[in-house]
């Protein structure tokens, strides 16, 4: 069972005080776009050993949803931060690097 | 024969004596006994029939580890199957009985099997039970229920009148094992300062050291034991328990305890079980080793036992396991059991050295004791029956040739020792094959890794392969130095502890003696005694092709039973490496598991059973209705009235007696479960218009309009009247599921899509109390009431009002879900139980009555209204429901419109809604399907449609039911199938699903 450090509120819980939501980062495709575009938004995600972000909620606190990195292999985390972001910030990805040089994640490096 | 010794044990000297039952008869053990303990001592040699061949059994082990030694115990409601002797202490009065045998222990029908054991091979189950197919369900399927299981399962009728209760600890360190390491390291983290937690799983502090001797810093072991504990306990920063086992290690130091209570003393008052649910820093394993048997033939006869174990009997409980022992061993440590046992004046005819090289400086001891020492020989085969009578000996290095017949009462092997590493793996920690010592040990490069990538798991003692006192007592101090250090402790100044070095000879690794055994022997040298899984299985698996360890353990079932293969798994897969021709490391292990030994069901509930297992949300009227005849039904967590039961009247009467009055007088129902959001903010009617697919933001404040929610994948997930309170503000219904989901999928958009927009959601559905004033009379009992005007022309039809009714604030919505003249009242929650009571009141001239929520569904179903999650179930989209006309046209975006525009969902065949009447006015079964001609790719038939709702109105006096078919629009007036389980047909009529008041003229009052 994970610990996780919200960054809404400062709480580090338990994994059953959050819930997690998929995939962070996606871009919504709506009216207007192409079924490719669509079927990606809608389906495809990524399934990586290692690197990934993640939203996740802080239902059974603050209510409010944030993005986690994490390693899917060893589960550390590197880093939370506010979901309210097109890309993860400078501090995040630094964290990262730290950890896992050379990381990559779609577009993210 | 087994029996107490004149000397006493360390564990019951002094003790009471206690008297207990075994299968009937009356036994006498003493306090501080296990059940084996004192089964032993009363010469109990067999205790039990073996899974698959009905086979004696005899105790093995002396602890977690025990394999045959499970009973049934406790009485009626306590009753409880397959508990360890070996780790549940003996109280006074205890019933235990043996398994797995018909009609008695002693003669077994059962035991037949091994007379046919060569036609149950490994794989048998696979191989037997695959034809002929019509078997299976009437023969085989019967047959193995008959034969599954060891103990039996406690009476489906019987409560467990024990409680259990779950306890949250943290801690910085936790140790778990309190074995000389555990100890060591526990002291050694606390001297750090940090908060330590030291758990051990039986009742006693010290471990083997006490029992296997040795010196620490010039102290004989048992005193260096009691000053370590001493010590701990006078550390104010160190928490010590005892019965209390580390179950299970996962993600991130969250850890598992599970604590007996009062297994050990039943008349103790509180929880049996207590299940800690530990968040530690660091966790140090000193889980300590369990010995390993030898494989020989027989050597599942009552009295062949782990040396540790026969030499813990004697000194532990002063419980001599028989008068003449044999020793077999690849390893020193077994020459101490000769040496224990010589001392205590009992016969040791022989020590087996599997070796040619012998022992070292023990193996002059047990000589200068005049133990006679066979070093290279084997035991070919094991005499006896229900209890060992004597051993084969051999050449190890043959293939069994008599050499000599030695007549004993108890085989003490010893085939190596293997660290406890189950803690360490369970959650990720790898393991290196250490080949000098010939076991697994954890590999301290890559343990389990913590929320920081640390490994947050260390290991200490024996469970880190040290095995001698000597070493590991050092090692255990370091690595409680270092977890203190992990956790934030200070540097302490500690001398490190100082054991006495011994001169021992290495093990050689023996998996099968003799090593060049032919087929007779193999056929009954056990490996897995619970699931009587022998060599010669193990080695068939590998011929047939099962060579990962994963699937010849399930092949096997090696390692399957209650003790996961504690005893066999090292074992088996050095079979399984020989006979594959490979090194051990390369077959590796499998998987370990939590919980470490089988904790009660009890444990993992708690405190959550009857009432508080789950809360229960009630609405301000829930009093009221259950003193008022509800039959209640669970919607969620709301209980809900289904309906309301008058004196001596059947629920399928009541619903129809409410669905009459509605239609024809006055209803009232209890609606405060429906969801309320308040949706507030400059961008409030552009966010709805983004979550509804019809337009919310052109709504006049003062008007409601009913809306439909589509998922981003395009599927109706709710449905509810929409509210504008005033330009900025709008109330949302929901369904009485969706409150709380709902709210959650506005929030999600809000905060991670659209945060940019001046949004907020309240979900206010528990503040108010909501009444629907239901009938003809529905106008009548609100004027009389009095207060706000409610007439057609002040309050029309999908308006809403606040004002006064009866001296009530409340806000009066003017929407129906019935089809009849309608109001949805809402006041505040406070207010909901006199509001309801005064309309109760003034309303019994008008025929007033409550209605449940049976009575509300085939109100709206004679309607045509759907309901979510009878209509919809996450595959079904608006236009299937006809609802074209709620989906904007005009909107360039909202939830679910580019969805609807794939090509699944513009499939002009997609299933439609309908009403179905059927022919003889019966009802339709829910989830009925209509059947086509023919037979799809799997043989079943075709289908075209299923039934969704299906009611008895009382109204029309026949069944009533909608329902989605293919096509269904265009097919009015069609009569189709719908077969019932039985085979029996209905034939129903596809209808316009809105059978009741079609032009709406009902309440439009």
């Amino acid at each position: 069972m994970l610990i996780l450090e919200c960054p809404c509120c400062g709480v580090s819980g338990e994994e059953t005080e959050f819930h997690a939501g998929g995939e962070a980062h996606l871009k919504r495709h709506s009216v207007g776009s192409t079924d490719d575009q669509f079927e990606e938004y809608l389906f495809m995600r990524e399934n990586p050993h290692g690197v990934h972000f993640e939203r996740w909620r802080h239902n059974n606190g603050c209510g409010k949803w944030f993005h986690a990195a994490r390693c899917t292999t060893t589960l550390e985390v590197f880093g939370t931060y506010c979901a309210q972001t097109y890309e993860p910030p400078k501090e995040i990805k630094d964290a990262i690097s730290a950890r896992r040089p050379g990381w990559s994640w779609r577009n993210f490096s | 024969m087994s029996t107490r010794l004149k000397t006493a044990g360390r564990f019951t000297d002094g003790g009471a004596q206690l008297s207990f039952d075994f299968n009937g008869k009356k036994l006498k053990g003493v306090e501080g006994d296990t059940l084996a303990s004192a089964l032993l001592a009363n010469d109990q040699m067999m205790v039990g029939r073996s899974f698959k061949y009905h086979r004696p059994r005899g105790i093995v082990a002396s602890g977690g580890e025990e394999p045959n030694a499970l009973f049934n115990m406790g009485y009626t409601n306590t009753f409880e199957p397959n508990q360890r002797a070996t780790t549940t202490e003996l109280f006074d009065g205890a019933k235990i009985g043996s398994q797995n045998h018909w009609p008695t222990l002693e003669f077994d029908v059962g035991a037949l099997n091994t007379y046919i054991s060569r036609f149950l091979p490994a794989g048998f189950y696979y191989k037997m039970f695959m034809y002929p197919r019509a078997f299976w369900k009437h023969v085989y399927e019967p047959f193995i229920r008959q034969s599954a299981g060891l103990g039996k399962a406690p009476r489906a009728e019987d409560r467990d009148p024990d409680t259990y209760e779950h306890f949250y600890f943290f801690a910085d360190v936790m140790v778990v094992g309190g074995g000389i390491a555990g100890l060591q390291a526990a002291k050694a983290a606390a001297l750090t300062g940090v908060k330590v937690l030291l758990v051990e799983q039986t009742a006693h502090w010290g471990g083997r050291a006490p029992v296997d001797g040795g010196e620490v810093d010039g102290l004989p072991a048992d005193k260096y034991v009691d000053n370590l504990v001493a010590e701990l306990s006078a550390m104010e920063n160190v928490t010590m328990r005892t019965r209390l086992m580390g179950a299970g290690v996962y993600d991130h130091g969250y850890t598992l305890g599970y604590e007996r209570l009062t297994d050990h003393a039943p008349d103790i008052v509180g929880p049996r079980h207590r299940l800690w649910r530990i968040r530690a820093g660091h966790i140090v394993t000193a889980t300590g080793a369990i010995e390993r048997p030898i494989s020989f033939a027989s050597n599942d006869i009552p009295g062949v036992m782990l040396a540790s174990a026969v030499r813990d009997y004697a000194v532990n409980f002063g419980v001599s396991v028989g008068d003449r022992t044999v020793v077999v061993t690849n390893n020193d440590d077994a020459y101490r059991t000769a040496i224990t046992l010589k001392g205590l004046g009992l016969d040791v005819p022989c020590i087996i050295d599997a070796r040619a090289g012998g022992a070292g400086a023990l193996a002059e001891e047990a000589k200068a004791l005049g133990i006679r020492v066979e070093n290279g020989k084997a035991i070919s085969k094991v005499k006896g029956g229900k209890r060992v009578t004597g051993i084969v000996l051999c050449a190890q290095a043959g293939e069994g040739g008599v050499l000599e017949e030695i007549e004993c009462d108890v085989v003490a092997m010893s085939g190596g020792w293997s660290p406890v590493v189950h803690l360490w793996s369970h959650c990720g920690g790898k393991l290196i094959w250490d080949d000098p010592q010939s076991h697994f040990r954890p590999d301290s490069e890559r343990p389990p890794l913590g929320a920081k990538g640390e490994g947050f798991v260390s290991v200490a003692g024996s469970a880190n392969g040290h095995l001698q006192l000597a070493e590991l007592i050092g090692d255990a101090h370091g690595a409680g130095l270092d977890a203190g250090k992990a956790t934030g402790g200070k540097p302490a100044k500690a001398a490190i502890p100082e054991g006495a070095p011994t001169s021992e000879h290495p093990v050689e690794p023996v998996w099968l003696m003799p090593q060049g055994a032919g087929i007779k022997l193999l056929s009954k040298a056990w490996l897995d005694y619970q699931n009587d899984v022998k060599v010669s299985d193990v080695q068939l698996a590998a011929q047939e092709g099962f060579e990962s360890v994963e699937h010849a353990k399930r092949y096997t079932t090696l390692g399957m039973a209650t003790d996961q293969g504690k005893l066999s798994n090292i074992n088996g897969l050095a079979i399984l490496s020989d006979a594959l021709g490979q090194p051990i490391p390369q077959t590796g292990t499998t998987t370990f598991r939590p919980p470490y030994t089988p904790i009660s069901m009890g444990a993992i509930g708690g405190e959550a059973k009857g009432k508080v297992f789950q809360p229960l949300r009630k609405t301000p009227l829930y009093e009221w209705s259950d003193n008022n005849g509800a039959d209640w039904e669970p919607v969620g967590a709301w209980r809900r009235p289904f309906a309301y039961l008058q004196p001596g009247e059947s629920v399928h009467d009541a619903v129809n007696r409410e669905v009459k009055n509605t239609r024809e007088n006055l209803g009232l129902l209890d609606a405060s479960t429906l969801g309320k959001l308040v949706v507030k903010g400059p961008d409030a009617g552009k966010f709805l218009d983004m979550l509804y697919t019809n337009m919310m933001s052109t709504l006049k404040v003062g008007k409601c309009r009913y809306g439909l929610m589509c998922s981003e994948n395009g599927f109706l997930i709710d449905d509810g009247v929409v509210a504008r309170v005033d330009d900025e503000t709008f109330l949302c219904h929901t369904t009485t599921g969706g409150a709380e989901t709902i709210h959650g999928h506005m929030e999600e958009w809000l905060q991670t899509e659209w945060w940019d927009w001046n949004v907020y959601v309240a979900n206010v559905t528990e503040q108010y109390a909501q009444i629907a004033v239901v009938g003809p009379n529905a106008r009548k009992v609100l004027e009389k009431l009095g207060g706000m005007d409610v007439s057609k022309d002040a309050l029309g039809f999908m308006e809403w009002a606040d004002g006064t009714i009866g001296g009530f604030d409340a806000r009066v919505y003017r929407i129906s879900f019935s089809g009849e003249l309608s109001y949805e009242i809402a006041v505040s929650a406070a207010q909901g139980l006199a509001f309801w009571e005064a309309l109760h009141t003034a309303g019994e001239e008008f025929g007033a009555m409550p209605y449940g929520t049976e009575t509300l569904h085939i109100l709206r179903a004679e309607k045509g209204f759907i309901m979510i999650g009878d209509e919809t179930d996450g595959t079904v989209i608006p236009q299937d429901l006809n609802l074209q006309w709620a989906l904007s046209k005009k909107k360039e975006d909202y939830l679910g419109k580019r969805a609807h525009q794939r090509s699944h969902m513009a499939d002009p065949e997609r299933w439609k809604l309908v009403g179905l009447e059927t022919v003889d006015k019966s009802v339709l079964p829910d989830g009925a399907y209509a059947v086509d001609e023919g037979v799809n790719a799997n043989g079943q038939r075709n289908m075209f449609g299923r039934v969704t709702s299906t009611y008895y109105s009382a109204n029309l006096e026949r069944g009533i039911a909608m329902g989605l078919v293919k096509n269904g629009p265009d097919r009015m007036g069609e009569v189709i199938d719908f077969p019932k389980t039985d085979g029996t047909i209905i034939k129903a009529k596809i209808v316009n699903p809105v059978i009741y008041d079609k032009d709406g003229e009902k309440q439009n009052v």
